[in-house]
């Protein structure tokens, strides 16, 4: 019990940790000061005081969760079928050749315009307002992924694929044996990123042609003139995002045990 | 009766596409592999040894040429001819235990108990039975080297081929696998190959050496190894010993002049010039 403690202290208390906290609180005090004396660009940003006030009232109004209920949801739609379509495609092109050519122009062609420069497009393209958001998401988190599951599927040691060619394995065997499990650490890695992406998205999207979710509070507080308000919505996205990332980043360790620092 | 011939190796060529050119690694190299007795391959470095043993797994074909095994050609890789690698080739993904059971569940031969059991017996052989649930990742290099030796062992292949699996490990870890690996053989006496540049390595461990020349390789001369079995570290001072190493040492050194020389004229005009000088020397 007390080792623990002792432990406890040692990270919490400990000099990066410290460091940190007193960086960010004077910066904080700073802010508040600069926003209250109305100091240059400061003048216009609302204070910590009255984003905190801000905070307490919008936690309280039962709608706030609606709109993180409403961003989770597309994004976990839109990264979801993502992972779905992307991981399958990647691995079939990995092994196949004939495929593969097949299917890399056309990727390659569509994958520099920007899932934002879709949005037109899309809601032109989809009877729904949000299928066309959920396809835009889906296209950010996809390409991301195919390139990655592209990426580690190909840059297998040859060795083990020669040692696993040598004991007889079937190619269902050098499937989800060899291949599979070594292209994961990539695959998440993709998820990772795709995660981030994902998030600026829907963010964005919302903004545009949304009607509920945390960009759509974000711009409607801009628009409705409730500046505190906006920084709440920053805050929510940045928690939001961070939170998604660390889950993916949990189930990542787990699924690659191997992957654990000596 | 052991068979002698049980793979030929028969004036195989093989050329690769460096650039613009052609560069040949092997030249109508040939040798045979006799049926139960430890043939050591030793060459310059460069020589094109980790390609032949390419060509004997199946890993690549050859120009000209041809190798047989039992009389059958030889198409590809096989479970009857395992190599380990210089670097560990094994499954990062897997545990030591999943490692060493995955030849003989692949080739769905045996039931699964009787994989288990040999599977433990082997690791309690290597001694790593405690580290049976352990990723490659966190194990030395001289534990990966002993379950990649398992993991080929376990599927009793006919030939075993081995490619400078002891280097970059210590001298004290190398000299430890070397006399584990003599145990090993000496117990279930399988044909092997084992490629190496060192020569004590060479005869310590052989019944017989084949020296290969420097680039395009062939097999340049052939040492039997008449010491008893089994082999312990004072053989390095007997007579046959040094007897042996010195036929090595003359051959393998003119090859690596050869290779030397080939890749600067300096250097070969430098060693000309002191030829010259002991020449004369020698002359006086």
């Amino acid at each position: 019990m007390a080792a623990v403690a002792m432990k406890l202290r040692k990270t919490i208390f400990s000099a990066t940790v410290v460091r940190g906290v007193v960086s960010i609180v004077s910066l904080l005090v700073l802010w508040e000061v600069g926003s209250r004396l109305h100091f240059l660009f400061l003048a216009s940003v609302p204070a910590p005081s009255e984003v905190l006030s801000s905070l307490d009232k919008i936690i309280r109004n039962g709608k706030f969760w609606n709109d993180w209920l409403a961003s989770y949801w597309r994004v976990a739609e839109g990264f979801i079928a993502a992972q779905i379509i992307g991981v399958p495609l990647g691995l079939a092109m990995a092994m196949n050749r004939n495929f593969y050519n097949f299917v890399f122009s056309p990727l390659e062609v569509l994958r520099p315009i920007p899932p934002l420069a879709w949005v037109p497009t899309a809601i032109i393209f989809w009877p729904t307002t949000e299928l066309s958001i959920a396809f835009v998401i889906f296209l950010g988190a996809f390409f991301t992924v195919v390139l990655n599951v592209l990426g580690g599927a190909r840059n297998i040691d040859e060795r083990m694929l020669r040692a696993a060619a040598s004991f007889g394995s079937r190619k269902s065997d050098i499937f989800w044996k060899i291949i599979l499990p070594s292209t994961l650490p990539s695959i998440f890695t993709g998820m990772a990123v795709g995660m981030g992406i994902t998030w600026e998205v829907v963010v964005a999207a919302e903004m545009i042609a949304g009607k509920s979710g945390l960009g759509y509070l974000t711009w409607a507080s801009y628009v409705g003139g409730n500046y505190p308000q906006i920084i709440v919505g920053m805050i929510s996205i940045g928690i939001a995002g961070y939170l998604s990332s660390a889950l993916i980043r949990f189930i990542g360790k787990k699924a690659t045990p191997w992957q654990r620092q000596q | 009766m052991a068979n002698p011939n049980l793979l030929v190796v028969n004036r195989i060529s093989k050329s690769f596409n460096l650039g613009p050119a052609r560069e040949s690694v092997l030249d109508q190299c040939s040798f045979t592999l006799e049926e139960g007795r430890l043939t050591v391959l030793i060459g310059p470095s460069g020589c094109g040894k980790s390609t032949l043993v390419n060509v004997l797994a199946g890993y690549e074909g050859v120009d000209a040429g041809e190798v047989r095994m039992l009389g059958e050609p030889v198409r590809g890789p096989g479970s009857d001819r395992l190599v380990v690698f210089q670097e560990s080739a094994l499954f990062q993904w897997m545990t030591t235990y999943q490692n060493i059971i995955y030849g003989p569940t692949v080739m769905r031969k045996r039931p699964r108990d009787e994989i288990h059991a040999d599977a433990m017996r082997l690791l309690e052989k290597i001694g790593l039975t405690e580290f049976k649930d352990k990723y490659p990742g966190q194990l030395s290099g001289g534990m990966q080297r002993r379950a990649e030796l398992a993991r080929a062992m376990i599927a009793n292949p006919k030939i075993m081929m081995l490619d400078e699996p002891f280097r970059g490990l210590d001298a004290m870890t190398r000299d430890l696998m070397q006399e584990y690996f003599l145990r090993l053989y000496e117990e279930r006496r399988q044909t092997v190959l084992f490629v190496t540049s060192e020569i004590d390595e060479a005869i310590f461990l052989a019944d017989r050496v084949l020296i290969m020349s420097n680039r395009p390789g062939h097999i340049k001369h052939i040492i039997e190894i008449d010491l008893p079995r089994p082999r312990t570290a004072d053989i390095f001072t007997s007579q046959a010993y040094l007897k042996y190493k010195q036929e090595a040492l003359e051959v393998l050194h003119a090859e690596a002049v050869k290779a030397f020389s080939a890749g600067s004229k300096a250097a070969a005009d430098f060693l000309a010039g002191y030829a010259a000088q002991e020449e004369n020397a020698s002359k006086q």
